[in-house]
């Protein structure tokens, strides 16, 4: 793709201010108190741009964390509800990895796999993504394993490219991202072919495919239990990874009115599947630890159509026991 | 092979011990890891990379069905599988301990009495950092207190690494987890993140073994060890107790003495 633009370094301060200005919040990597998040920025100066990845994920940007999804009042013994109104305020992701703006695909794909999430959508919509091409990555990346790559154009709007005199090209890849180029046209120059930083070099020491087919036979190898021997089964895996959908509904309530609340939720979690007999079909953490990988390489292939994998290794990266994502899986497409 | 690894390929080939859980080159750090057999002894690593306190897989189900455990023990490992002892999580034949000092010696430790004895000689405090945090915290007023808590806390996503990666939250249902009726809520909001974290101090108060591993397991850096530890001083301070480096514990938040000098609780 080639770029239609470059913008200097310069240029983004007021880029931001044109964002705010017609009124969106603008998310991004920034500096928190011990690591780089993904949350509120309102200055492309607060925007962290060093890191290979930020911590947390942008999903929470369209996925939040706890959301309300509706109110009730006991009025005799009849229930009113009421609908919380529809999320609104247009937002920009702004210096997304290209994979986690992918990771918005699979998202997508799953939340409205039967029954469309209004309320994912209404953020999606309203949502216009830019992301940076890697010029670096670290030992937990293996997008291109997983069929992306440093300059992957799925899920982004625009997707910029670091220039070697600093500042980026700009491709633009659908009609939000000309729409943003529109907020600050003077700050788009038409690009002149600078040269760029290099990409990242990401070796792919597996394919997904090989896992998809290979994961039907493996349902009952000890390999399960043997990876997931020293995980301690909390969700900072689920929690940060841009493709997992999984949520809670949790009710918070007196005798006469109450809201529902979905809370993201994680298969690592010994009462994600607890049964309210007390039996639990997952009930070992190599059972669980399956499920992750099954969920991402086989039942959503299979299912929907699509990986439920990045390859941002993130879930790595956060992890507190070191599971290593690329290695386990590369361990498992070994058996093929 | 070094000290570390003679002695734990020895456990392993006289069969006193079917596991050995201690730490290993993992992705740019170290990992928890089990050897169970002696060729693999030679995996094991100690330095100051080796954060976990790996006395929180001695409970775990899938890690008791190995065998008996030996642990490459710190400090903090060591007051963990004391305070444990005396919780009854962890009976005396079950101890089997590698007690590691940076740069020290290796010692077997075979019984929860024998890391009492070598407990006794060993500085029983948090890192110099973490005191450094305390201080500050202490220092703060109420209020300053109250709003940085409030910042830190809203970070909190409930993945619960915090919980999970602790020796002493081993129950096997948390109050997080009782939902009939739900106790606290489990919603990452503020009202939800401040109760689980208060409730998760006033847990630990008396007992925390010191270790900081909550807070180091937090993907985010909210430094959640610093309220076990300012918990586990107050303690301290105003009960006289906690540390760990006894086997006989008093339990300042769940006992009742008739003769206690607080009135209201008579």
């Amino acid at each position: 793709m080639s770029p239609e633009y470059q913008i200097g370094e310069g240029s983004l301060e007021a880029l931001f201010a044109a964002i705010t200005a017609d009124g969106r919040r603008i998310w991004g990597p920034r500096a928190a108190a011990g690591c780089i998040e993904i949350g509120e920025i309102r200055s492309a100066g607060e925007l962290a741009r060093d890191q290979v990845h930020p911590i947390s994920s942008a999903k929470a940007a369209a996925f939040p964390r706890v959301e309300k999804i509706l109110s009730y009042r006991m009025d005799g013994k009849d229930v009113a509800i009421d609908d919380p109104p529809l999320p609104a305020r247009p937002t920009v992701l702004f210096g997304l990895r290209p994979c986690e703006a992918r990771g918005f695909c699979a998202l997508g794909t799953i939340l409205n796999w039967g029954t469309p999430d209004r309320f994912f959508n209404a953020r999606m919509e309203r949502t216009t993504v830019v992301s940076i091409a890697c010029t670096r990555s670290d030992e937990a990346c293996f997008c291109t394993a997983v069929g992306g790559g440093p300059d992957h154009p799925a899920g982004s709007d625009l997707l910029l490219h670091p220039l070697a005199q600093g500042g980026y090209d700009v491709v633009v890849l659908s009609d939000k991202g000309r729409a943003l180029v529109a907020l600050a046209p003077d700050r788009f120059e038409p690009a002149r072919g600078a040269a760029r930083i290099a990409l990242a070099k990401i070796e792919a020491e597996f394919q997904a495919q090989e896992i998809t087919e290979q994961l039907p036979r493996l349902f009952d190898h000890p390999i399960w239990s043997e990876q997931s021997l020293r995980c301690l089964g909390c969700g900072a895996c689920a929690y940060v990874c841009p493709t997992c959908a999984c949520f809670d509904i949790q009710d918070e309530a007196d005798a006469r009115r109450g809201v529902r609340l979905r809370c993201w939720d994680s298969c690592a979690f010994r009462l994600f599947t607890l049964h309210a007999s007390g039996h639990n079909p997952r009930e070992t953490q190599g059972q669980r630890w399956r499920q992750r990988v099954q969920h991402k390489f086989s039942y959503m292939p299979e299912r929907l159509g699509v990986l439920g994998c990045v390859g941002c290794g993130k879930c790595s990266r956060a992890c507190p026991v070191d599971m290593d994502f690329k290695e386990h899986l590369t361990e498992i497409a070994k058996f093929s | 092979m070094d000290e570390l690894q003679e002695k734990a390929k020895q456990l392993l080939e006289a069969g006193t011990v079917q596991v050995v859980i201690g730490h290993a080159a993992g992705r740019g750090g170290r990992r928890p890891v089990f050897v169970r057999s002696p060729a693999q002894a030679g995996k094991l690593v100690h330095d100051d990379g080796c954060w976990q306190n790996l006395a929180t897989y001695l409970g775990k189900p899938e890690v008791r069905k190995l065998g008996r455990a030996a642990v490459v023990a710190s400090p903090p490992v060591l007051r963990a599988m004391v305070q444990l002892g005396a919780e009854r999580q962890l009976g005396n034949d079950e101890v089997m301990a590698l007690a590691v000092v940076t740069g020290g010696p290796v010692r077997t430790l075979a019984t929860l009495a024998a890391i009492e004895g070598h407990l006794a000689s060993l500085p029983d405090e948090p890192p110099a950092a973490d005191r450094t945090e305390l201080g500050r915290l202490a220092a703060m007023t109420v209020p300053e207190r109250r709003a940085f808590w409030a910042e830190q806390l809203d970070r909190c996503v409930r993945c619960y690494a915090c919980r999970a990666s602790c020796p002493m939250c081993y129950c096997e249902r948390c109050t997080m987890e009782c939902n009939r009726p739900q106790w606290v809520p489990v919603a990452s909001h503020a009202l939800g993140n401040l109760e689980y974290h208060i409730v998760r101090a006033m847990h630990l108060a008396g007992r925390c073994v010191q270790c900081g591993t909550c807070g180091k397991s937090c993907p985010l850096g909210i430094p959640v060890h610093l309220l076990t530890l300012f918990a586990e001083r107050s303690v301290q301070q105003h009960f006289g107790q906690g540390g760990k480096a006894s086997g006989k514990p008093v339990f300042a938040m769940s006992t009742f003495r008739p003769e206690d000098s607080e009135t209201f609780i008579r």
